[in-house]
């Protein structure tokens, strides 16, 4: 466990040096996700002790947003000036990007064929 | 009075306390979501963030403070991106037969999610440092995060406008595709997922095991496509 521990954070590290070193505009850690993903696809498949790890993280993924979520309390001014704004951006665009997705996605199914009912419910 | 203010002042300026106070608020957030049946409307962390900037209004005390405390749990996103990597890859072998209309669809996704809440946002005129916020909306907190400092906008505000879209999202989602008549899985958890990251992701595992392979998919795939393509938009535009 402390191993592959280590190992995230190796990739995290070597993510982050390697966006430090080439002003790459990606997050170091999304670099050091593309860094494991690649690893695992090398080796073919996960060790269980990482697929533990990855579990027990991302299982409460959500805790980790909280102290930052917390930092609304330092925007609460702009929120009150632009709440119209925010609120009918966050509405309509997701709305619309659920719309267009799903659209897309079943469009380009029926074009090209692509296995499409053996999975359908 | 005295010994009080004497623990207090030990309290605040320990890690402990700030620790402490935000898993106790976090489990309070997630005993009333279970207890809601998990409506996304009693999202655990909206409810934490309520409970803490309460706290916090009420004692006086900086975010500052707090943050100097609660930044061991948000250290801890680093690493658990990077851990993102493995469902990638558990849900990489289900996308084989169709890896072209799912990548054009994921990138036609994620440019409307950017492109559409800043040019609504822009409309009824938000300032810059708020169109920036709002451009990584769709995109899972920590590397939302990410984007939007590296592009000049607020981590924090970002982060309570990425929340605020899963749940939007995650409310939303179903019942439009219904009205799309929208029924394949696939396509469902993929919406989901590229619209609202993490927490359409965890709604639509409950929905279906398919839609949950694909949301989770579709996340992780907007998230990088959005992290490379939205600082390349954004320089371009201005």
């Amino acid at each position: 466990m402390l191993g592959f521990m280590t190992l995230l954070l190796c990739c995290q590290l070597v993510g982050e040096l390697i966006v430090l070193a080439s002003g790459l505009p990606l997050p170091g850690p999304v670099l050091g996700m593309v860094i494991l993903f690649v690893g695992l696809l090398a080796r073919g498949g996960v060790p269980d002790d990482l697929q533990a790890l990855a579990g027990g993280l991302l299982r409460h993924l959500s805790l980790l947003f909280v102290p930052a979520g917390v930092g609304v309390m330092l925007h609460l001014a702009l929120i009150a000036d632009e709440w119209l704004a925010i609120t009918l951006s966050l509405v309509l665009s997701t709305a619309l990007t659920v719309a267009v997705t799903a659209g897309v996605m079943v469009c380009l199914q029926r074009v090209s064929g692509a296995g499409s009912s053996e999975q359908d419910p | 009075m005295a010994p009080f203010e004497d623990i207090w002042v030990y309290l605040s300026a320990s890690p402990l306390l700030s620790l402490t106070v935000t898993l106790l608020a976090y489990q309070a957030g997630y005993w009333v979501y279970r207890k809601g049946n998990l409506n996304p409307l009693l999202n655990p962390v909206v409810l934490a963030v309520l409970v803490l900037v309460g706290l916090l209004l009420s004692t006086g005390t900086e975010y500052r403070t707090y943050f100097d405390g609660a930044q061991f749990v948000h250290f801890l996103l680093g690493p658990a991106t990077v851990a993102l990597a493995v469902p990638l890859y558990n849900q990489f072998r289900h996308v084989r037969q169709a890896t072209g209309p799912l990548l054009a669809s994921i990138l036609v996704g994620s440019l409307a999610a950017s492109v559409s809440a800043v040019a609504i946002a822009w409309a009824f005129g938000a300032a810059e440092t708020t169109l920036i916020s709002l451009a990584p909306k769709s995109v899972t907190t920590p590397i939302a995060m990410g984007i939007s400092e590296r592009l000049g906008g607020l981590p924090s505000l970002t982060a309570v406008l990425v929340i605020l879209t899963g749940v939007i999202g995650a409310m939303l989602g179903p019942p439009l595709l219904n009205l799309m008549r929208i029924r394949d899985w696939r396509a469902r958890g993929l919406a989901i997922g590229v619209a609202s990251h993490g927490i359409g992701t965890a709604r639509a595992m409950q929905v279906n095991e398919v839609a949950g392979a694909f949301a989770g998919l579709a996340m992780g795939l907007n998230a990088l496509a959005t992290a490379i393509l939205l600082p390349l938009l954004w320089r371009w535009l201005v």
